[in-house]
């Protein structure tokens, strides 16, 4: 998927960064567009500061359940304690360590995150660009069924597919997914009829290429880069709606820790211990930021603001 | 300043004087010491007018900006005068730059869609420059000012007209509203930046018509940028060539065109094709080097045929060969001896057609959008090895007919018939040994690569789709379709990106040539290209015509090209075709009207000037 493909190339493009100038190859094979693109972002010291940030989130969210000690469904003192040299940021309203379920809760968040904005991005991309291939039935269908799903909150939408199939977490996911369908549709459909209208379109139609493998071959690798902005700005909103849902009791189900229901969990104590609030919001506002940097950055990069302070510098 | 500004201008008695005096003007890219133009030196008189020529990349609009004191991001003033009636541009403070831009000082854009704001009426937008400038002092004035410069620009200046919005007007009214917000408050120095390149050359006459005569009325000095030649020739008094960021050759327009004394100027004179010689085009090869990446000596050097070693090593100085006279060369001499007379046009050698009779026939075509209707019962034979050009003005339905022709617009009645069998509307529905005979080349070379691919990948799309070679055949098909067109094979692991425009034209010749077609159209293939890039294609096209047996539909709007490349020639008007005749007929012996006068507004090269006839120097200069 696109989503898949963008973030595995940022990595091989730093990579390749550092490698290049020792390898005196004859003829350099250019890297592909996105490579290009997230060297250019990772020049502003926002994509840097935001990656920074993403990475930290993440390496918590993905090292923190085995480290975390004492067990996050363990009693680990009295409710609501203050921090202490045991219990570095206090207890929970069951008296369980903060920062043991702090560690261990997040990256359910995380993958629901990432998987949500995945479908929710490639099933939005295709279907965007089939409704930009021809002006007429097909196009009108799917872009009327998507202004439907958008008519839907969000997190109504959400809570109506749970309300009759039951709180489950793939549910969830889906329901997450679902309502970023039509926002990707809308926008791979204005940029990609742009990129349709071209004279390159119009040469591999006329002698004869399948629709499909323009789409996929001439129209897609035109568009790559701001399907990846579309995709860093839907991780972030599916972070949030997760752990709205999950915030609200839909999502991963207690004793299991979880930076939503944390903070539910923990209101009542907020005044006594603040950090089962704190610790959670924190998290998510440190990861949502950090996403929106690297967004912001590779967005920049796209449009071509990064090129002009180069030329200028 | 120790820099001696050269006057182009011969000093006929003491009544001219100049309202624009340019010295020593460098602009740089950014803080990086690179210069984007330098050692820009040049006076224009009132009521004369001065072209800036030069190709792309040559620095020319970058000079016309930093004579309103303004540089383009990245770009910085960082040297030299610009002297508007005495005063300095360049030492003013933004507030009073903004005072004099506009007023004193104006600017009339390449694009007049996106110059005029869409949302505003035109007697508001036209208002708006002179209340910006508080001319007149009362509203009262303003407003009869505002008249007065309509019936100047030939505008009608009625209620109903300053009513409506730009979109609602010609793109030869839209250019008239703006040189009339240019000319509104009278100003000394007017900048246009190619005001005539998009409009039809009917439209281009008269327009460049009216902007000749408001420079002498209003006795404004006008530099007139242009990659145009021919357009210069005709307005401009004095002309100055730009090459590579420099000013190489400067002088009476009649003089520096006429007989060129600059290697690059005599170039793009043979690159020029002309209406009424059907001779040979020939093309400057290589690319012009880029800011940044220029060498110590001339510029020119490395496509210069008369280039010594000295070229290489020191950038020679523009040197006043005579008063009013300037050229950087060191090889002048060997330049006025060569021989100026190009090849006359060689008829094609015909092969044996592979078959009697035409290879392409229509009949009653009809094609269209909807109810509208664009072409009206077209009807052409192209003989095979044959160039046929389709001539026209925009609009006239030329691209329609190829695209129609090529089964990329299906919306059609009537026959098309290619090597004997009747071809279906929509292409996707035509055998593949159809779609592999008949090949399209797409006006915009920038459009028709897509820039996510490689050149190899581009080339090989065709001849995966449309033939069955095998991956090594394939491979050695691509570099030799990259070698028919001069390329480097090399050039397979490329980005469109990374090629001029030029390169770029051939590649998409490549592509269609790689497939073997017998029938290439060809969509306006050069207009996107300088004249230079425009000759070397031109002339590639023939010679692939003749080699290959190639039988061409050519549709331009251009009737000077048509003259170095066609055989036969249909003029279409408002999708009727109107004439039909072999090129020399066509050109020289025009029946209808419409021909007559596309003939007659088509810019060409004045190289008399009555002004200069006792100059004695434009000895044996070739008339058109």
């Amino acid at each position: 998927m696109t989503g898949t493909v963008g973030m595995r190339n940022v990595a091989d493009g730093s990579e390749a960064l550092a490698v290049a100038p020792a390898l005196p190859r004859v003829r350099r094979r250019r890297p592909p567009e996105v490579v290009v693109v997230a060297r250019r972002a990772l020049r502003l010291t926002k994509t840097k500061i935001g990656l920074g940030i993403v990475v930290f989130v993440v390496g918590f969210a993905v090292v923190g359940p085995f480290v975390a000690s004492p067990p996050p469904k363990s009693i680990a003192g009295a409710p609501f304690s203050t921090a202490s040299a045991v219990n570095w940021l206090g207890t929970d309203a069951l008296g369980r360590s903060v920062l043991s379920r702090l560690l261990a809760g997040g990256w359910v968040i995380l993958l629901c995150g990432v998987i949500a904005a995945l479908i929710g991005v490639g099933v939005g991309a295709a279907l965007g660009l089939m409704a930009s291939w021809r002006f007429g039935l097909r196009d009108e269908f799917i872009m009327r069924s998507l202004d439907v799903i958008l008519s839907f909150p969000p997190l109504i939408l959400g809570l109506l597919l749970v309300s009759v199939v039951g709180p489950k977490l793939w549910l969830i996911v889906l329901a997450v997914a679902l309502w970023h369908v039509p926002g990707t549709g809308r926008v791979v459909r204005s940029v990609a009829l742009e990129v349709r209208r071209r004279d390159f379109v119009q040469m591999a139609e006329a002698i004869g290429v399948p629709t499909w493998r323009i789409m996929g071959g001439e129209i897609l690798p035109n568009i790559t880069s701001q399907v990846l902005v579309e995709f860093g700005l839907r991780l972030t909103w599916s972070i949030g709606l997760i752990a709205s849902l999950s915030f609200l009791g839909f999502g991963r189900q207690p004793p299991a820790p979880d930076w939503g229901y944390m903070i539910y969990e923990n209101l009542v104590g907020l005044s006594v211990n603040p950090w089962g609030v704190i610790g959670p919001v924190i998290m998510i506002a440190l990861l949502t930021v950090g996403i929106n940097f690297i967004t912001d950055g590779i967005q920049r990069s796209v449009i071509g603001i990064v090129r002009e302070s180069d030329a200028a510098g | 300043m120790q820099l001696a500004s050269p006057s182009p201008d011969i000093a006929k008695g003491g009544t001219s004087h100049a309202n624009l005096e340019v010295s020593g003007l460098r602009v740089d890219l950014g803080a990086s010491g690179r210069d984007i133009v330098a050692e820009i030196s040049l006076t224009v008189q009132a009521g004369q007018a001065l072209g800036l020529v030069g190709e792309s990349g040559s620095g020319k609009t970058t000079v016309a900006l930093a004579l309103l004191g303004f540089a383009r991001p990245g770009a910085r003033i960082v040297d030299g005068q610009v002297l508007v009636a005495g005063r300095d541009l360049l030492t003013m403070s933004p507030p009073e730059l903004r005072e004099l831009r506009g007023s004193r000082v104006s600017y009339v854009p390449q694009d007049p869609v996106s110059a005029l704001n869409p949302s505003l009426r035109i007697g508001e937008q036209i208002l708006e420059v002179l209340e910006e400038h508080d001319y007149g002092g009362s509203h009262a004035a303003r407003r009869e000012r505002m008249d007065a410069v309509l019936s100047d620009v030939k505008l009608p200046g009625n209620r109903a007209f300053l009513r409506r919005f730009p979109h609602q007007l010609s793109g030869g009214q839209q250019q008239r509203v703006g040189l009339a917000m240019a000319f509104a408050c009278v100003p000394k120095v007017i900048v246009m930046d190619e005001p005539t390149t998009g409009l039809d050359v009917t439209t281009q006459a008269h327009i460049l018509e009216t902007v000749r005569q408001l420079g002498r009325e209003y006795a404004a000095s006008t530099v007139y940028v242009s990659h145009d030649l021919a357009v210069v020739s005709e307005i401009a008094d004095h002309v100055a060539v730009m090459y590579a960021g420099r000013i190489i050759d400067m002088g009476r327009a009649a003089d520096v065109l006429g007989a060129p004394e600059h290697p690059y100027t005599l170039a793009l004179r043979q690159a020029l094709p002309e209406l009424k010689t059907r001779r040979v085009v020939n093309g400057i090869p290589g690319v012009p080097p880029l800011p940044g990446h220029r060498p110590a000596g001339c510029g020119f050097a490395s496509r210069c045929r008369f280039a010594a070693s000295e070229c290489r090593s020191e950038m020679p100085p523009l040197a006043e060969l005579r008063p009013g006279r300037f050229v950087r060369c060191v090889r002048v001499n060997a330049v006025r001896q060569s021989d100026v007379e190009p090849a006359q046009l060689d008829e094609p050698s015909l092969r044996p057609p592979s078959q009697p009779g035409a290879i392409l026939a229509l009949r009653n075509v009809r094609a269209g959008f909807g109810d509208t209707e664009i072409l009206h019962d077209i009807n052409l034979d192209l003989m095979p090895g044959k160039c046929l050009a389709l001539v026209g003005e925009s609009g006239s339905g030329k691209t329609t007919l190829a695209k129609t022709i090529a089964g990329m617009h299906a919306e059609r009645t009537g026959s098309i018939v290619f090597r004997g069998a009747e071809l279906e509307a929509d292409s996707r529905k035509r055998p593949v040994e159809t779609r592999r005979l008949i090949q399209y080349i797409f006006q915009n070379p920038f459009a028709s690569l897509s820039p996510r691919r490689t050149i190899g990948s581009i080339i090989a799309q065709p001849l995966k789709l449309l033939t069955d070679l095998s991956r090594a055949e394939l491979d050695e098909h691509v570099s030799r379709s990259l070698e028919r067109v001069s390329l480097r094979p090399e050039l397979v692991a490329r980005y469109p990106d990374e090629l001029s425009g030029g390169e770029r034209q051939r590649v998409a010749i490549a592509r269609a040539l790689a497939v073997e077609p017998e029938l290439l159209l060809c969509d306006e293939v050069t207009s996107a290209l300088d004249v230079s890039v425009q000759a070397l294609v031109l002339k590639m096209l023939r010679e692939l015509q003749r080699e290959l047996g190639l039988s061409l539909l050519f549709t331009t709007h251009n009737l000077p090209v048509v003259a170095t490349i066609a055989d036969e020639v249909i003029v279409l008007q408002d999708g009727y075709a109107v004439e039909h005749g072999p090129v020399s007929q066509v050109l020289h012996a025009p029946t209808h009207p419409y021909t007559r006068a596309l003939i007659a507004d088509s810019p060409h090269l004045v190289v008399t000037d009555e002004v200069a006839a006792g100059g004695g120097e434009t000895g044996g200069v070739p008339h058109p």
